[in-house]
């Protein structure tokens, strides 16, 4: 076996690697993955469906303990227990990472267990357990190695105090007063679980809003909503320091008006970007190319060096597990000579953040439309005018998009509110096959759902909305 | 054996028309002289009668298409004892010497009208000699909507356009490159496109809400081409002239008098104005490019406010006409024109217009000439001026000013004032013109 050449040897099986390694073998491809940690990598085990099973639980309780006569319901006595909520949650991550294996077995993908290491152009050499295993030999390499959480001198995570997504998933307790770093998608959907389950929790954003990469209008949204639950949320702040004390942890915080203020928590959670896991890969051996953590690639995700490819979050951002996926496929297609294969068109990534209100969005935001140089038509549409919406009881929500006054493109959706997340696909489409406004308005929209508000921002962006 | 039916030319310049109605289906049978078919044209609606006997096998081209080329098959007819399955792999047959580019096609949205007359236009493969590279802008070709957004706004042929996104479909990055590499524009002679009128931009100067759009009929994008190209390709001088018109007006009252005619001033007009022609002949010419066409006729084209737009129907050798017969034929001209019941013989061609705004109170106007022609004569009111006489005292005379418009190419400013003198001559001796 160990003699044998792969078609494709890719390293790291998140959802970036084992998706191209299941493809590949669709293709008829030999294909071996090598993995140091866990089938379905960072997303499956500590990343996106855990945080996913933590959010359900704390909304749940939320809607339990404070909302249950909104609905008519009693309940009395309303608790939680966290070893249980989190046990739930690394129950189903367990189970989505052994689905990960079936499907490996399905598809004859062969799996090596250790940590990889390019050593010449078609030689990936594998230890395990500090021990050398046989070199493994492929026409093709794929690097698909991730990324970890970013951290700064003077707040380094000690597991205990500070935290970054990896112990703020196995919680050892509920924090009293709880420190968030960071704004973004990772940063908010903690604050939201911590703050839904009692936690007294303030996020530091360095930016000027909270949810910077997304439009003004939905951050803007997002702050009133995140405070109206309880959050103290300090934009244009920037924290400078970390310094655990006995039992708590004090912050050095520099506000917007420049004052600094020392402030005690109890646990704090680190959530301020990312870096790629470009280190100890063996790129330096052939010279293959990197941009600080991100090793640089064309639309094909071919590195600079022949039969080397680099896919998913260490081939730059959006890091997106879906978009890991995506790039997988189109990679290992173009190595199979698959035709009409299409390079990603990164505008339309759709983004999802599971926040309560969530928020979604794809493309352009109005701001970096106009940027860009397009005349633009703005819709909006908020969620109180929506009767499933107000039904459901969550009405607070906007859907908002931005057309090219001069083509009808649709340039960019921008959603917060219930289910925004699932809803969003719609515009992904619309945008993937180039409709104009035209078909979005021609579309019919099922009554009653929450996607008659997509419908609703359409025609509010040509002066046509009928119901507000 | 099946017979095509072609799409016939109503005039001879005609080289598409719209057909807006079938009077028969498929399965009918026909004979000589039955009415198959309405087919518009710029300026009329003409029946089209069946030459032949037998049954209509298939209809080609569906009612309400527009630019059909004349010469295109629109139909199959089968003879007697035929039926359908004779149809099965008779191809009509091409349309001698039809230029592709002149399938008028390249407004480049893949409509379902459009891609049907591409196909009317184009869909022989034995196409003969044409070397149109680009001939598959007739096939289908899948694009998304933006593409075919951009594309029109663009004024690119979408079919000449390479399509990169999933199964070749044509995608907005597609258009765009064509547009920056420059293929895919259609040529001037395809459409109206050479008006090179920006609709997106036009619109975006107004709140959409604050207008109500119609769409084009076939005289007003005619009138749109024509005066585009006339006023951009024809060297325009104006020439004014005063005319007298008392003794003129004093010989109608006495000619109308007897209650049997009724002569307008405008028949006046147009008498004068052949008479004049006939007496300067270089003035009653056209410029062909290469050479002068030198008419022997004075076919007065006279302008006619229609509903919609406007027409020229012709008073033929109007320098021969008496006034009585004349001041006929106008009246039934204008009349037939507002109806819409002109045939294009009764508007095509015509050597001279005469444009005449005196009953809307114009003063004084110029017109754009009614090109191939050399000439067009804008007529103002008649009204009360002072004068100042050959004594020097001043007198109240009732006046009409006329400017002269002519293409330069073919008649020189000399030309037109003798033509203008001649003109005021009868005009101002209404006797004259008796001579």
């Amino acid at each position: 076996m160990s003699n044998q050449t792969y078609d494709v040897a890719i390293i790291g099986a998140g959802p970036g690697g084992y998706v191209t390694a299941i493809r590949a073998a669709q293709l008829g491809l030999s294909v071996v993955v090598i993995e140091r940690e866990h089938y379905g990598g960072i997303c499956l085990n500590w990343g996106c469906i855990p945080t996913k099973a933590l959010l359900r639980s704390s909304e749940q309780y939320h809607m339990m303990a404070h909302r249950a006569e909104e609905f008519g319901l009693k309940v009395e006595g309303a608790s939680f227990d966290l070893d249980k909520i989190v046990a739930r949650s690394r129950g189903i991550a367990k189970q989505m990472n052994q689905g990960i294996q079936y499907l490996f077995k399905k598809n004859k993908v062969n799996v090596v267990d250790g940590e990889a290491k390019i050593k010449a152009k078609g030689v990936v050499g594998v230890t395990a357990n500090g021990k050398a295993l046989p070199d493994i030999k492929a026409k093709n390499i794929i690097i698909a190695t991730g990324a970890r959480a970013r951290t700064f001198p003077g707040m380094e995570p000690d597991g205990k105090y500070i935290w970054t997504y990896k112990q703020a998933l196995v919680p050892d307790t509920v924090p009293e007063r709880l420190l968030v770093i960071g704004s973004g998608a990772i940063g908010i959907e903690f604050a939201s679980f911590f703050n839904a389950l009692g936690s007294k929790t303030t996020v530091v954003e360095v930016m000027d809003r909270v949810l910077p990469v997304e439009d003004k209008d939905i951050s803007k949204f997002a702050l009133k909503q995140f405070k109206k639950q309880g959050m103290e949320i300090l934009t244009s702040t920037k924290v400078d320091k970390l310094t655990p004390g006995k039992k708590d942890i004090t912050a050095s915080i520099t506000l917007k008006n420049g004052k600094t203020e020392q402030r005690t928590f109890d646990r704090v959670v680190l959530a301020v970007g990312i870096v790629g896991n470009v280190e100890n890969i063996g790129l330096e051996t052939l010279g293959i190319k990197h941009d600080r953590s991100h090793i640089v690639v064309d639309q094909w995700s071919k590195t600079n060096v022949d039969g080397i490819y680099a896919i998913g979050d260490v081939a730059g951002p959006p890091w997106l597990a879906h978009k890991a996926s995506h790039e997988g496929i189109i990679c290992i297609e173009k190595i199979a000579g698959v035709k009409d294969v299409h390079p990603l068109n990164p505008a339309n990534i759709p983004g999802c953040t599971y926040c309560h209100p969530q928020v979604a969005s794809v493309g352009y935001t109005e701001e970096k439309a106009k940027q860009a140089g397009y005349k633009v038509k703005v819709g909006n549409f908020p969620f109180v005018g929506n009767g499933k919406a107000v039904a459901l009881g969550e009405p607070e929500g906007l859907i908002k998009t931005v057309f090219d006054a001069k083509t009808g493109e649709l340039l960019g959706a921008h959603m917060i509110g219930a289910e925004v997340t699932e809803l969003i696909q719609g515009y992904v489409i619309a945008r993937g096959l180039e409709t104009t406004e035209k078909e979005l308005m021609h579309t019919v929209f099922a009554h009653p759902t929450l996607s008659e508000m997509m419908h609703e921002s359409v025609l509010d962006a040509y002066g046509k909305m009928i119901h507000m | 054996m099946p017979t095509p039916i072609l799409m016939p030319a109503l005039s001879p310049t005609m080289e598409s028309g719209k057909l807006s109605a079938w009077l028969v289906k498929e399965g009918d049978t026909v004979s000589s002289g039955d009415v198959m078919c309405e087919i518009e044209t710029d300026k009329a609606t003409m029946e089209v009668e069946c030459v032949d006997e037998g049954t209509i096998g298939k209809i080609l081209v569906e009612a309400g298409t527009e630019d059909v080329l004349v010469n295109a098959a629109i139909a199959i007819l089968l003879e007697e004892g035929e039926d359908a399955s004779a149809l099965e792999g008779y191809t009509p047959p091409a349309i001698p010497g039809a230029p592709v580019a002149a399938a008028p096609v390249a407004t480049a949205l893949v409509d379902d009208v459009a891609s049907k007359q591409v196909a009317v236009a184009a869909a022989p493969a034995s196409a003969p000699a044409v070397s149109a590279p680009k001939a598959a802008s007739k096939s289908a070709h899948f694009s998304s909507p933006l593409a075919r957004r951009i594309a029109g706004l663009e004024g690119i042929d979408i079919g000449l356009v390479t399509g990169t996104g999933p199964n070749g479909r044509i995608i907005k990055r597609d258009v765009l490159d064509a547009v920056k590499n420059g293929v895919a524009k259609p040529q001037a002679v395809a459409g109206f496109s050479s008006t090179a009128v920006d609709a997106v931009a036009v619109k975006a100067l107004y709140a959409e809400d604050s207008y109500e759009e119609i769409a084009a009929d076939g005289m007003r994008k005619v009138i749109a081409k024509r005066m585009t190209e006339t006023a951009r390709d024809v060297p325009h001088i104006f020439l004014t002239i005063d005319c007298a018109i008392d003794a003129l007006l004093s010989a109608r009252k006495g000619l109308n008098a007897s209650g049997e005619v009724k002569i307008s001033v405008n028949d006046f007009v147009i008498k004068a104005a052949a008479m004049a022609l006939i007496k300067v002949p270089e003035a009653n010419a056209s410029w062909t490019g290469d050479s002068i066409l030198m008419h022997k006729h004075a076919d007065i084209s006279m302008a006619v406010a229609i509903e919609g737009g406007l027409i020229t129907p012709i008073v033929t050798n109007a320098d021969l006409k008496g006034l009585a017969e004349l001041s006929l034929n106008t009246k039934d001209l204008a009349t037939r024109a507002r109806d819409r019941k002109l045939s294009p013989s009764e508007y095509q061609g015509g050597t001279f217009s005469i444009s005449n705004m005196g009953m809307m109170g114009i003063k004084q106007f110029t017109s754009i000439i009614n090109s191939p022609q050399g000439a067009i004569l804008s007529v103002g009111s008649g009204e009360k001026r002072v004068i100042v006489a050959a004594g020097g005292d001043f007198v109240a005379k009732t006046m009409m000013t006329v400017t002269l418009a002519c293409d330069h190419r073919v008649i020189d400013g000399s030309v037109g004032a003798s033509f203008l003198a001649a003109f005021k001559g009868f005009i101002e001796q209404p006797v004259s013109m008796l001579l």
